[in-house]
């Protein structure tokens, strides 16, 4: 079992659902974050001050698999997240002890489903 | 009536005397106590009241409508003061349709446009009033400095009136300042309803360009002919306070914009309308009664005096229309989409407002109803409608201004006995046949010279970082996956 993060552009959001789900890749978690890498931030003023803003909005996705199931997300995740441009993402693959489901109590691989 | 208005200034006199006394025995107190009041001031904690007191009896003499000699004032003077004091009171609830129209905008587009939508909002009521009184006022009501026909006429540039132009001989209702400013206030609306219709992705530059020539020139223009004594008044063309005038000359040209400017990325896609939801449905709730309320100054203030009978029943047609709008787009948005619809039901209501604003004078209590009801369920379908030929208007500036502006002005011919049916189609179709083109003409011409659209990556990103360099609401998550 992997637990798969990927930070993607928050506009890459909706094409990338849509990519896992022809991959038969429906359970994902969704947050809001904050992050920078090799893409340069943005100027922002406020009443006469500068700010140079480096933390660029990110949307951070949470995919808990099967081990058969890794590559198929990646490719999910890539073919819609990917633009070519600087601040495309990135993606970890970490690996994942135990998935508990809350209603049944299943464990491992059946809770994962 | 002559010995009403004398026990007034009795009453006003007497009042005046015994303000005179209290001030008088205040002062007084003062200077007697002025130890003991200074050490109160400065070593208790009750200073603010010592320090109000102190003001107060500083406070001018209640004003009187009589001079200082007591002369008793005429019946006449007293009408025109209550008139133009009427007159001032719509003006200032007309300019309070900016800041619903401001909250309403933000309301139903994204948060990352929002500093982008107040600051256009904010500009427009700056632009319109600056233009109105270099060109504007002149334009649309020349007089008699008519130049072609009943068609184009200038009165000069600036405002300037004489000593008449403050007395109810340059007109019964109003002196020639309020006049100036009830129009000017006018203007400003008519301006602001295409920033709706082209938010969320228009260049800030070209709009105000734009927003300043189609305000200057179109707006009055197309005004003069009917308001301003040209040739529609001569055809019997009746526009009571707008549905024409303000309210589809600003539609044309968001019609104009929209077509032009093109949809926002991400709203058709292969075919499909995506719904790009607005960011706070509070706010445009506070939107659409915010324009309610000044609704009764642009229609109440349009009687163009304090006439009781007339302002009260047009209170009462604006209001009922509005009632009728909210409920058949509530009964419509119901059918059509299987769930009622807040952000519908708020068009709705300004469906019904703007459908009667042609004829809030001349029609009766139940065909103001009628026309109200009948826009709140046109207004519904043409949302669906407009979206459905793949036009992107955020707001639904085009259905509520543009097609209810049409409808009300038509409506007048319908229901009205006085005013038939094809001197408004002539009033709607010169009205179409000059400011559609004309906005188009403008927009056209900024998009192959200055650009009127943001780059792609501007406007996923958001305008208010794009075109302001701040966010509206900085410390806040919002998302911007859309």
């Amino acid at each position: 079992m992997k637990l798969i993060i990927a930070y993607i552009q928050p506009e890459k959001l909706t094409s990338v659902k849509q990519a896992l789900y022809a991959r038969e890749v429906y359970k994902v978690s969704v947050t809001n974050a904050l992050g920078c890498g090799q893409q340069k931030g943005y100027h922002e003023t406020y009443r006469g001050a500068d700010i140079e803003v480096t933390l660029l909005k990110k949307v951070r996705l949470e995919i808990a698999v099967n081990d058969d199931y890794v590559e198929h997300t990646i490719e999910g995740i890539i073919e819609g997240a990917k633009t070519g441009r600087i601040g495309d993402g990135k993606i970890f693959v970490m690996p994942l002890d135990d998935c508990i489901r809350i209603r049944t109590g299943e464990q491992g691989n059946d809770a994962i489903g | 009536m002559a010995q009403k208005t004398d026990t007034v200034l009795q009453n006003c006199h007497q009042f005046n005397q015994h303000l005179i006394e209290i001030n008088q025995v205040t002062v007084d107190i003062f200077i007697d106590h002025w130890g003991i009041f200074w050490r109160k001031i400065v070593f208790t904690k009750h200073k603010s009241i010592f320090i109000a007191i102190i003001i107060m009896s500083l406070l001018p003499v209640f004003p009187c409508v009589a001079q200082e000699t007591g002369e008793p004032v005429s019946a006449q003077d007293a009408m025109f003061t209550i008139n133009n004091t009427w007159m001032l009171v719509a003006t200032f609830l007309v300019f309070i349709m900016h800041l619903g129209f401001a909250t309403l905008e933000t309301g139903l587009t994204r948060a990352k446009n929002t500093v982008n939508i107040l600051f256009k909002n904010t500009l427009i009521v700056a632009i319109g009033l600056l233009t109105y009184t270099l060109i504007g006022f002149n334009l649309m009501y020349p007089g008699d400095a008519w130049v072609l026909g009943k068609v184009l006429g200038l009165a000069g540039l600036g405002i300037h009136t004489d000593a008449a132009g403050i007395t109810s001989a340059y007109n019964m209702g109003y002196t020639y300042w309020t006049d100036f400013l009830f129009q000017a206030m006018f203007a400003a609306t008519a301006a602001t309803i295409v920033s709706g219709a082209v938010a969320e992705r228009i260049r800030l530059d070209a709009f105000l360009i734009f927003s300043a020539i189609y305000v200057s020139l179109i707006y009055p223009l197309v005004g003069s002919w009917g308001w301003g004594g040209g040739w529609l008044a001569g055809i019997r063309f009746h526009d009571f306070a707008g549905s024409t005038f303000v309210h589809s000359v600003g539609g044309w040209a968001a019609l104009a914009g929209v077509i032009v400017l093109g949809p926002r990325l991400g709203k058709y896609v292969n075919g499909h309308i995506k719904p790009i939801m607005g960011h706070n449905m509070p706010l445009a709730a506070i939107g659409v009664f915010l324009l309610w309320l000044g609704w009764f100054g642009f229609n109440g203030g349009s009687v163009l005096s304090a006439d009781p009978g007339a302002v009260s029943y047009v209170f009462v047609t604006t209001t009922l229309a509005a009632a009728a709008g909210i409920l058949t787009a509530m009964i419509t948005s119901w059918f059509v989409q299987k769930k009622p619809d807040l952000s519908m039901v708020l068009n709705g209501c300004l469906a019904g407002l703007v459908g009667i604003t042609a004829g809030a004078d001349v029609v009766s209590v139940g065909s103001a109803i009628l026309i109200g009801g009948i826009a709140g369920a046109v207004v519904v379908i043409a949302v669906l409608t407009i979206d459905k030929l793949h036009l992107d208007d955020p707001v639904g500036a085009l259905s509520v201004h543009l097609v209810c502006g049409v409808w009300g002005t038509l409506a007048v011919g319908i229901f009205s006995k006085e005013f038939g049916i094809w001197s408004q189609l002539a009033g709607i179709g010169s009205a179409a046949l000059i400011c559609f083109p004309a906005a188009f003409l403008i927009f056209s011409l900024l998009k192959r010279t200055l650009g009127i659209r943001v780059d792609e990556e501007e406007e996923l990103r958001g305008l208010d970082i794009g075109e302001h360099s701040m966010e509206a609401y900085n410390g806040f998550q919002i998302f911007t996956t859309q």
